[in-house]
């Protein structure tokens, strides 16, 4: 089995064009898992690792924005200064996996896959993230909501590659919770980010329908309340606006009922955290 | 002469595993690191099915594979063409039916894994898939047709004990439902099978519980004498009773012996979920009636084991349940009902507690349904009803062992309950871990208790013996046995009853395989009192003979000599000489049995003496519950112990925590999901175990009160530790949240709904 590990973007993308069904890999933590199922069985694989600038992150206060490679792993978001000024999307990285699996999964594996659970996405959802993707001939930057179009389904073309996401700082607090029937090291059954922007509230959800969810109507309710006047009462229904919003699936690992319940708790709790009440 | 005190590695030390640097290393070879030269790799097919009637199978697609050397069904099947542990009513291969998902139905020899996949493939199987009968209860009703020829009911046995009508004021009834375990091993099912050269026999590699008894059920299938099946211990990663059944290896041998090349099968973790047999998923209903102080008058109870499509050991798991439905309590009178039934679910058998996890899940319940109704405190309760030496036990034997429950109790009582959360804990600490998902003020914290009795060896009437050799030469010993080592920790301790014994300090054990009698499975809370008597009276024969040596040289009559440390000693004379030089040029070689008690089958009443002996264990729960959210964290679990004498401490601390480990698993995590007969989480990406996050503080007390049968005093302290701890976090869940919860493992919808 041919792999390429191609050291640029343009040979990358061009290693892509000539094989249309080569499999993308960095980290391989999602691929490796659907190998050994048998439920892919690659021919050829590109390994995007050895592309430097899908390594590099850089934060650029001047223009707001925090700029993030698609290999960058899940352990450099975690602490430090991507921390720092991406708070959520560092308590996300925390719950993604062992320690392992942080060390080589990235934003780009999560985007690849596109699964409800990933732990990123509703992170990307909420803080109005920008997908960038090239192909041999083209470059495009597409918003997250405009990517995720389905459960494991993206707007990402066969022969393009994700370089990277561009995160628009916020202004105000934000936060990431997530629902497992384990401590650490487990799938998501619910999963909210919350962000606050120019005292607008955002609120994605995750595993709770066949994309990430932005609840749109309930932050439209919260931001026509007012963040000043949040009362416990009042974050109450918050979580259920949040929950109404929501749609949620029985699996194996969940109920909707549950994941229902479970989206609307979080919500009101991270609104509580993101008003310090 | 001066004699230089060192640590010796003697009976009652912390003696190190002599695997335990290669394992932590990674050095260690488990059987799936065998490999032999020119070998062939196997796979097998498996039904997608549940429940289906085999129309044809198709082989011939497989054949045609380039590097496909081997393809077999029950059609090449030389000897018996069913196995089992029990009963022999599982087929090596399904050839009409196929009676659960995942059972094998081909298997394929060829050069490369990849290829065997491919092989696996271009089998075509044409089934007509049938109905699964699913319902345990629908197996008692006769509702539907026979699956099996041997019928739905694997097992029935009742218990009638005392005054049948005796009544008391109290009365507290339950229904209890106990989740399907998997037992989970880390190292997945594996062997390499080598034909001999001249094909009359097979040497084959594996990881196993009881060598022996994976010989006789591979002869008998393969058309071999049992002398010409050799089987040699693989490395074990795990065991807890899913290695007791046989799985891969007659398939193994057979795809070696027709291509005359080494075979190895391993499993994935996927196929492992299939290729071993779970812990019984069970109904239990109890009703207790009880006096207003208390105490127990009479237990009714109904047990439902679904044993699923094969019996492998449910009619013994059964007994163990019904026989432990009073706990360790007394009760005068009982009128139990067990079944142990045939579904198309996965089959199910042996796992660590075997059948009294499930009946100590009931009877605990029932313990603090019974403390609420009488109003006496739960731990009052407990102690108002034990159990002591001597008392008759509803099969009416009387318990002989010793029985230290009361010590068990007061000394879990009395250990610190942890601190009071911090008003800003960290939040790895609260329920929900990484996930962040409470704040302190939505936690609620809750105690609970169990407490157990656990039977120790094989029961009704069954001999399972253990044969050790010692040989002493040069101030050197060498054990030979067949004893499993499957993490448990027997090769650590064989060699230091013979240091010991014998008094010497260089002990070495010889290859653990059939070459010598069998040592009974590594089951049952067993191999300690059972390998470690056999290891204990062969060490001792080869005393005597030593002391019949050095009292001829020396004129002492060998009766007078004894061993004080590393030195044979005359008792009541000067002569002091070294083990070392005692055996200097002189050999000796001793082989000993050792056998348990007899015991005896139950009769139609459920009445005999068909218990050998019993552990008690006790156990308290502290959770932290984010009530709102249904998630636990399981704060600390403090226990006490009934092991008899302890032999390694730091073996029986390991014993104890890792059992905690899978008992917490049991109560709020670990379940084999099935819908319809189909497994829905064979993985460890859906089937959850604890991590060191999920992991509690443990307190131990290890209660030694030496037990006169037992060997060396020492009991089994394998499967104790895992029973009444799920009870115990469970009964903590309920204390934090005020609900009644019946069913483990509690998910978070039977907390926040």
């Amino acid at each position: 089995m041919p792999v390429f590990i191609p050291s640029s973007l343009t040979d990358a993308t061009r290693l892509l064009s000539n094989n249309p069904s080569a499999h993308l890999v960095t980290g391989g933590t999602d691929l490796m898992v659907e190998v050994n199922f048998n439920h892919r069985h690659p021919e050829t694989v590109i390994s995007l690792r050895k592309i430097p600038e899908f390594q590099h992150w850089n934060i650029d206060n001047k223009s707001g924005v925090v700029h993030i490679g698609s290999s960058v792993p899940y352990a450099t978001m975690e602490h430090g200064e991507l921390a720092q000024a991406l708070p959520a999307l560092a308590e996300a990285a925390r719950t993604v996996g062992s320690p392992q699996i942080r060390a080589a999964g990235s934003l780009g594996g999560n985007l690849g896959t596109c699964s409800p659970a990933g732990d990123s996405l509703p992170v990307l959802s909420a803080l109005n993230a920008i997908v960038h993707l090239h192909s041999e001939t083209t470059s495009r930057s597409v918003p997250f909501a405009e990517f995720m179009v389905g459960p494991k389904r993206n707007s990402r073309l066969p022969n393009e590659i994700i370089s990277g996401v561009t995160i628009p700082l916020t202004n105000g607090w934000q936060g990431y919770a997530k629902v497992g029937v384990r401590n650490a090291m487990v799938i998501s059954v619910a999963s909210v980010c919350l962000a606050i922007h120019d005292g607008n509230v955002r609120v994605a959800l995750g595993s709770v329908g066949p994309t990430i969810i932005r609840g749109s109507e309930s932050e439209a309710w919260i931001n026509s309340v007012g963040l000043e006047n949040v009362t416990p009462s009042v974050a109450q229904e918050f979580g259920e606006r949040v929950r109404a919003e929501s749609r949620p699936i029985d699996d194996h690992r969940s109920t909707a009922e549950y994941r229902r319940h479970a989206v609307g708790v979080l919500a009101t709790r991270l609104l509580l955290r993101g008003v310090q009440r | 002469m001066t004699i230089t005190k060192t640590q010796r590695d003697i009976l009652g030390s912390s003696a190190l595993r002599p695997d335990g640097v290669s394992k932590v290393q990674g050095d260690f070879a488990f059987s799936s690191d065998l490999h032999a030269e020119n070998m062939l790799w196997g796979a097998t097919l498996r039904s997608p099915h549940p429940y289906a009637r085999i129309i044809s199978i198709d082989l011939s697609g497989a054949w045609k594979i380039a590097g496909v050397e081997c393809v077999i069904t029950a059609e090449d099947v030389p000897g018996q063409l069913t196995y089992g542990l029990i009963s022999e009513d599982q087929p090596v291969f399904a050839k009409d039916f196929v009676r659960y998902m995942g059972e094998p139905v081909a298997a394929v020899a060829a050069d490369h894994p990849e290829t065997c996949r491919r092989a696996l493939a271009a089998i075509v199987v044409v089934y007509e898939v049938l109905t699964p009968l699913t319902n345990p209860e629908h197996a008692i009703d006769e509702a539907r047709e026979p699956i099996h020829p041997d019928g739905n009911i694997i097992r029935r046995q009742q218990i009638i004990h005392g005054d049948v009508n005796a009544t008391a004021p109290i009365v507290v009834e339950g229904t209890y439902d106990i989740g399907m375990q998997d037992q989970a091993f880390l190292g997945t099912e594996s062997a390499l099978a080598i034909p001999d050269h001249d094909g009359a026999g097979i040497e084959v590699f594996v990881a196993t519980q009881w060598l022996h008894e994976d010989r006789k059920q591979m002869a008998k299938c393969l058309a071999l004498p049992e002398e010409k099946v050799r089987l040699v211990l693989g490395g074990v990663g795990g065991a807890f009773g899913a290695r007791e059944d046989i799985s891969l290896q007659v398939h193994t041998a057979l795809l070696a012996m027709r291509t005359s090349r080494p075979v190895k099968m391993q499993y994935g973790r996927e196929e492992s979920f299939f290729g071993h047999v779970h812990r019984h998923p069970a109904q239990i209903w109890m009703r207790h009636h009880a006096n207003t102080d208390g105490r127990i008058v009479k237990i009714e109870a109904r047990f439902v084991f679904d044993g699923g499509a094969y019996s492998s050991t449910s009619s013994a798991v059964l007994i163990n349940g019904v026989t432990h439905t009073q706990g360790p309590y007394q009760c005068p009178n009982a009128i139990v009902d067990g079944y142990a039934v045939r579904t198309n679910n996965p089959p199910c058998g042996a796992m660590r507690g075997f059948g009294v996890v499930q009946a100590c899940f009931a009877h605990e319940g029932q313990m603090d349904k019974l403390a609420v109704a009488t109003g006496i405190d739960e731990v009052e309760i407990r102690l108002r009803n034990i159990i002591h030496t001597g008392d008759t036990m509803i099969t009416g034997q009387v318990l002989e062992s010793v029985a230290p429950l009361e010590r068990c109790i007061r000394e879990t009582a009395a250990m610190p309950l942890p601190r009071e959360m911090e008003a800003h804990p960290h939040e790895l600490d609260l329920p929900g871990g990484s996930g962040r998902t409470a704040d302190r003020r939505n936690i609620v914290r809750g105690i609970g208790w169990g407490v157990s009795m656990k039977n120790l060896m094989y029961s009704e009437g069954f001999d399972d013996y253990s044969t050790a050799r010692c040989t002493l030469t040069n101030g050197s010993v060498e054990l030979k046995f067949a004893t499993s080592e499957v993490g448990q920790g027997f090769v650590t301790l064989a060699p230091q009853i013979a240091r010991s014994v014998l008094g010497v300090d260089n002990v070495t054990y010889d290859t653990i395989d059939t070459q010598i009698g069998s040592a009974g499975s590594t089951s049952a809370s067993r191999q300690t009192w059972m390998s470690g008597g056999a290891v204990d009276g062969a060490c001792r024969m080869v005393r005597e003979r030593l002391f019949e040596h050095v009292g001829a040289l020396h004129g002492i009559d060998p009766l007078r000599l004894a061993i004080d440390d590393t030195d044979v000693v005359d008792t009541i004379g000067s002569l002091r000489i070294t083990v070392q030089e005692a055996s200097t040029n002189f050999t000796v070689s001793e082989t000993f049995e050792y056998h348990h008690r007899p015991t005896q089958d139950l009769d139609d009443n459920g009445q005999g003496n068909c218990h050998v002996a019993f552990a008690f264990v006790a156990h308290r729960a502290v959770v932290d519950v984010d009530v709102e959210l249904g998630l636990v964290k399981v704060v600390q679990i403090a226990t006490a112990q009934d092991v008899g004498r302890v032999l390694n401490p730091m073996s029986v601390i390991g014993q104890i925590e890792g059992g905690i480990a899978q008992g917490l698993g049991l109560a709020v995590m670990e379940e084999i999901i099935v819908t319809n007969g189909i497994v829905r989480n064979p993985s460890f990406t859906d089937y959850l175990l604890p991590t060191a996050l999920d992991a509690p503080q443990v307190l131990i007390s290890m209660i030694e009160e030496p037990d006169p049968q037992a060997p060396m005093g020492a009991k089994g302290v394998g499967e104790a530790p895992c029973i009444s701890v799920t009870p115990a976090i469970v009964a903590a869940i309920r204390n934090a949240t005020g609900k009644s919860i019946d069913r483990c493992p509690v998910r978070p919808q039977d907390i926040c709904f």
